[in-house]
């Protein structure tokens, strides 16, 4: 088994908003495409993920549709909003600022004493 | 933000289906079969290893369900549900708990309405705080002490550097004062003169019509009125075409030019207990001999401070005239001062607010002492409810918040009925016009007051909830849940706590029943100093005196002189009526001062001494008028004979008599006065009260009023018999409307009414006050009744196994009302050493009573331990009641 890795708090929103701008998906292809996209290292609890997914519900930035999936089930499809994507757009920012400076502290050549 | 707040909104209203979420989780197990069969399991494989990676449904959905906007009004919702359902399954302790908390915060919100009304609120007034008014330094002559010349106006209003403008009104118009003529009996009303500038300056607007100009006040012309609103609606039923419309005022057409908006109500401000009917712009030439008569205030310049306008007063009066004719009199008002208006309308009053506002405060945490006694005593019956609970999984914060839900449903209720008693309260408070306070008129439930209501329901809901409910939360489980409730040690852990409890409501009973006390006896010795005239039994009513016009039209005396003595003989002759008299003002109502009399050749004081006579309050009066009133006279009374063909007469009160003739008789003797030499003394009378029971009486001057030399203008007939006014008023008003049709319908005064007119404010206070510390007596008993009532039901089997042993039913009842006195006693001791400290705070507020007064402090003692007793004796009785084969066996 991989070593789980803990979410950061909000990330997961990201993440399924991340998903969600390709196309409509519902649960479970959301969560199995996040694990195959991490190469693993990313498994979303289902327990985390519904609770996610309502919250975004009611935030008003994805909406949900039943509809039938691949395999011919019915499923509940969700759509990212319009207002969803600008807070994809405006969290990717936030995210990039972020790695970066994390990236930039992590890189840092330790300064020698001489 | 705005479009999350709106769809959170949506789905508040429009909650999506709940068998949704079932289905999606249900779809997602579904889909992972699928992908599992497809990796190659068997079908009852791939489900069992789907479901194991989904891990526990339930949780999935409980946790998607909180995330529905609102869902913790869920919660709160529960919790009133379950605390409505727990209430009324226990509604005893929901009454007595409903009704204390209505009863307690039902005085805050009444007392709170007052100190609102009275202090807090702004006077009715363009910016009230830019308005000041005027007295002396000294002011010791009541009225006219009070009051200024016309010059005196006329040469501040000139000189002046701090005022934008200043005005005043004619303070000497007493009530009836007018008659409106020419519809069948005359109707008597109430009107002020003011100066045509005193709307104006005040900054209020009529509501119809318009203001007085300085046209209205000029010499000769035709007089003009405004009407307050309150007389604009009862007797011109609210005529919207009001304005312009000619009334017969004493025989003389007056135009009606304005009517003033509700909430300017004069007799509310300026003279309280006093109701205003109209207004009159006063012709300043026609009062401008008649000495201080204008109650006079100024409206500040926008840059002037209130200190600079001090300083100012303090130089400027003494260069004030009383009469500009007499250059004596240059100086005569001594060192001015300036107040705020609202200091100088309510001030006084500041003082007994803050009692009362303090002892509704005490009322209140009494209340919540019970309610917490109260709640704790459910709580421990609650207790392996809430172990179970804690047991099973509750946090504790959700177990604080469910009692404080409770605690609030319960204040909050109260609170509800507390303002049904505020608004019935206050409703009957300002329709008390005889009153005299300040804009109690006013008075009523705004929205400052329920806001007030708001915050007193929601302290009182932490103060009495948050106690219990800590303590609960944070008890030992174990303990609780072995704890089998029915043993002789249960719940001996809340004892001390309760009994603390109520210690402190006794003590804080005691602090309100002396300082209730104490405010009764000093109301009660006010109403026994000894006025110098016996109100009981004698009535007054005003006298409408025709003018007298000779054929040249000269004041004819004679004719008037005439008229005052057929009223008096023809009213004596009614039966019932035993003594009648007339005069021009009666005690406690509006009332002059002159200067003093004085011996000749004497010289009272001088450049450096000030003259130690204060200035004595004229009566003109009738013969009979002393007996009508019941004042003994040493000496004669002035008789009808007294006349301007005869010699001067007075008579004086005995101050002025013991310091004009120090221990010497001072009938007989001859003074000067007012400008008149050698008037004879021919009576002595006791002092009267004349402005205030409370203070020293000054010095009274009797004038007979059929000598001319004192202007004599009686406007009251006093009466005195031993029958109700109603047995005799119709034969006494034919009486005098033989003799002067034109007499208007009046009301029959009792004297007695001016009297606790004056003395209102006090019964008002001591009143208050008395019934909010015989709450807090009630109240403390309740919690004493409460904890030894629980305490005997808690012990009942201990009681059972001590009779059992031999103790009989008397030692039994002895041993709880021992107990019950030894709490009482403990309370009494904290809450003397507290009254102490209240007593001295408040001793500004006594008359003629001491704030150790032992009387009041016995009474205190006496009367807590009996209520102590009683509340004692009852579960006392019942646990001697207790039969020890029953209470053994019951376990």
């Amino acid at each position: 088994m991989p070593p789980s890795t803990d979410l950061l708090q909000g990330t997961l929103d990201v993440l399924i908003l991340n998903t969600l701008e390709l196309q409509p998906m519902h649960g479970w292809g959301i969560a199995n495409r996040i694990q195959q996209v991490s190469n693993n290292v990313l498994q979303i609890g289902q327990g985390s993920l519904y609770p996610a997914l309502h919250r975004l519900e009611y935030k008003g930035w994805i909406r949900s549709d039943w509809g039938i999936s691949e395999n011919n089930r019915k499923a509940k499809f969700y759509a990212l909003t319009a207002a969803g994507k600008k807070q994809f757009l405006a969290e990717l920012r936030q995210w990039e600022r972020l790695s970066t400076a994390i990236g930039l502290v992590l890189n840092a050549t330790p300064e020698v004493e001489t | 933000m705005i479009p999350e707040v709106l769809s959170r909104l949506r789905f508040f209203f429009q909650p999506k289906p709940a068998a949704d979420l079932d289905a999606e989780l249900r779809a997602h197990v579904d889909h992972a079969t699928d992908a599992n069969i497809a990796a190659g399991m068997s079908p009852e494989e791939a489900r069992r290893r789907a479901l194991v990676e989904f891990g526990s449904v339930q949780a999935a959905r409980e946790q998607s369900h909180k995330q529905r906007p609102g869902s913790s009004l869920d919660t709160l919702r529960q919790d009133l549900r379950y605390t409505l359902r727990t209430l009324r399954r226990d509604s005893g302790f929901t009454t007595i708990a409903v009704l204390i908390l209505a009863l307690g915060i039902g005085a805050n919100i009444v007392v709170f309405s007052l100190v609102n009304t009275i202090l807090l609120r702004p006077l009715p007034l363009y910016q009230p705080d830019r308005l000041v008014s005027f007295s002396r330094m000294s002011n010791n002559s009541g009225l006219s002490g009070a009051t200024y010349s016309v010059d005196a106006y006329e040469d501040l209003r000139a000189m002046n550097h701090s005022y934008a403008d200043i005005t005043g009104y004619f303070a000497f118009s007493g009530p009836d004062n007018i008659k409106l003529t020419g519809k069948g009996i005359p109707q008597p009303a109430t009107a002020v003169p003011v100066l045509s500038n005193f709307f104006h300056v005040l900054g209020v607007t009529p509501m119809l019509g318009r203001d007085f100009n300085l046209d209205d006040a000029r010499n000769g012309n035709l007089p003009v009125a405004l009407l307050s609103y309150a007389y604009w609606k009862s007797q011109f039923h609210a005529d919207p075409n009001i304005v312009g419309k000619v009334v017969s005022m004493n025989d003389t057409p007056v135009p009606i030019v304005g009517v003033m908006p509700a909430s300017f109500d004069f007799g509310a401000i300026f003279t309280p207990g006093a109701k205003v009917d109209m207004f009159f712009p006063q012709v300043l030439n026609d009062i401008r001999d008649e000495g201080n008569t204008l109650a006079i205030f100024g409206r500040l310049k926008p840059r002037a401070t209130l200190p600079q306008a001090s300083a100012e007063a303090v130089t400027l009066f003494p260069q004030l005239y009383w009469n500009r004719k007499q250059a004596e009199t240059k100086g005569a008002y001594g060192e001015g001062k300036v107040t705020i208006i609202k200091e100088y309308v309510a001030g006084q009053l500041r003082r007994s607010l803050y009692v009362l506002w303090a002892a509704v405060g005490l009322i209140l945490l009494i209340v919540c002492v019970n309610l917490s006694n109260l709640l704790i005593a459910r709580a421990a019956t609650r207790s392996k409810e809430f172990a179970l609970r804690i047991a099973l999984g509750a946090g504790r914060g959700r177990l604080v918040r469910q009692l404080l839900t409770e605690s609030t449903v319960l204040s909050v209720t109260g609170a509800a009925f507390g303002l049904g008693i505020a608004y019935a309260a206050t409703g009957w408070f300002a329709h008390q016009g005889s009153l005299a306070l300040p804009l109690l008129s006013s008075l009523h439930v705004d929205g400052y007051v329920l806001l007030w209501t708001l915050l007193v329901a929601i302290i009182a809901s932490v103060l009495f909830g948050l106690a219990p409910g800590l303590k609960i939360s944070s008890g030992n489980i174990q303990e609780s849940l072995k704890d089998s409730g029915q043993t002789a040690s249960d719940g001996r852990k809340h004892e001390g706590l309760r009994t603390m409890l109520v210690v402190s409501e006794v003590a804080l009973a005691c602090v309100l029943v002396v300082g209730a006390g104490l405010l009764l006896r000093s109301f009660l010795n006010v109403l026994d100093v000894d006025l110098g005239f016996r109100p009981a039994q004698a009535t007054s009513l005003s006298l409408d005196v025709p003018r007298f016009i000779t054929p040249d039209k000269k004041f004819d005396s004679e004719r008037q002189n005439a008229f005052f003595r057929n009223v008096v003989s023809e009213v004596s002759t009614v039966p019932g009526v035993d003594k009648v008299g007339i005069t021009d003002s009666l005690p406690f109502s509006l009332n002059r001062t002159w200067g003093p009399p004085g011996l000749r050749g004497v010289q009272y004081g001088d450049k450096s001494v000030p003259d130690p006579r204060p200035s004595p309050f004229i009566y003109v009066i009738s013969p009979g008028y002393f007996a009508a009133m019941g004042t003994p006279v040493h000496g004669r009374d002035i008789a009808w004979s007294d006349n301007d063909q005869s010699g001067l007469v007075m008579v004086i009160n005995q101050k002025a008599a013991q310091f004009l003739f120090p221990n010497q008789d001072a009938v007989g003797r001859l003074v000067d006065f007012s400008g008149q030499k050698d008037v004879r003394i021919v009576g002595v009378v006791p002092d009267v009260h004349e402005t205030d029971l409370e203070a020293d009486p000054g010095w009274q001057v009797y004038l007979s009023i059929v000598q001319k030399a004192w202007g004599p203008s009686a406007t009251h007939l006093v009466l005195r018999s031993d029958l109700a006014p109603t047995a005799y008023a119709s034969a006494v008003m034919e009486k005098i409307r033989t003799i002067n049709p034109s007499q208007p319908r009046v009301d029959f005064l009792p004297i007695q009414s001016y009297v606790n007119h004056a003395t209102s404010p006090r019964r008002f206070f001591a009143v208050l006050v008395g019934v909010f510390a015989a709450l807090g007596v009630v109240l403390a008993s309740l919690g004493i009744y409460g904890v030894i009532s629980y305490s005997v039901t808690r012990q009942t089997q201990e009681i059972g196994i001590r009779m059992a042993l031999g103790a009989t039913r008397e030692r039994v009842q002895r041993a709880v009302i021992g107990k019950t006195l030894r709490l009482a006693v403990s309370g009494i001791v904290v809450g003397t050493g507290a009254s102490f400290l209240v007593a001295k705070a408040i001793s500004s507020m006594l008359f003629a009573t001491q704030p150790t007064d032992p009387v009041t402090f016995a009474a205190m003692v006496l009367l807590l331990l009996t209520v102590a007793f009683f509340a004692g004796y009852l579960p006392g009785r019942r646990a001697s009641r207790i039969d020890p084969m029953v209470a053994l066996r019951s376990n």
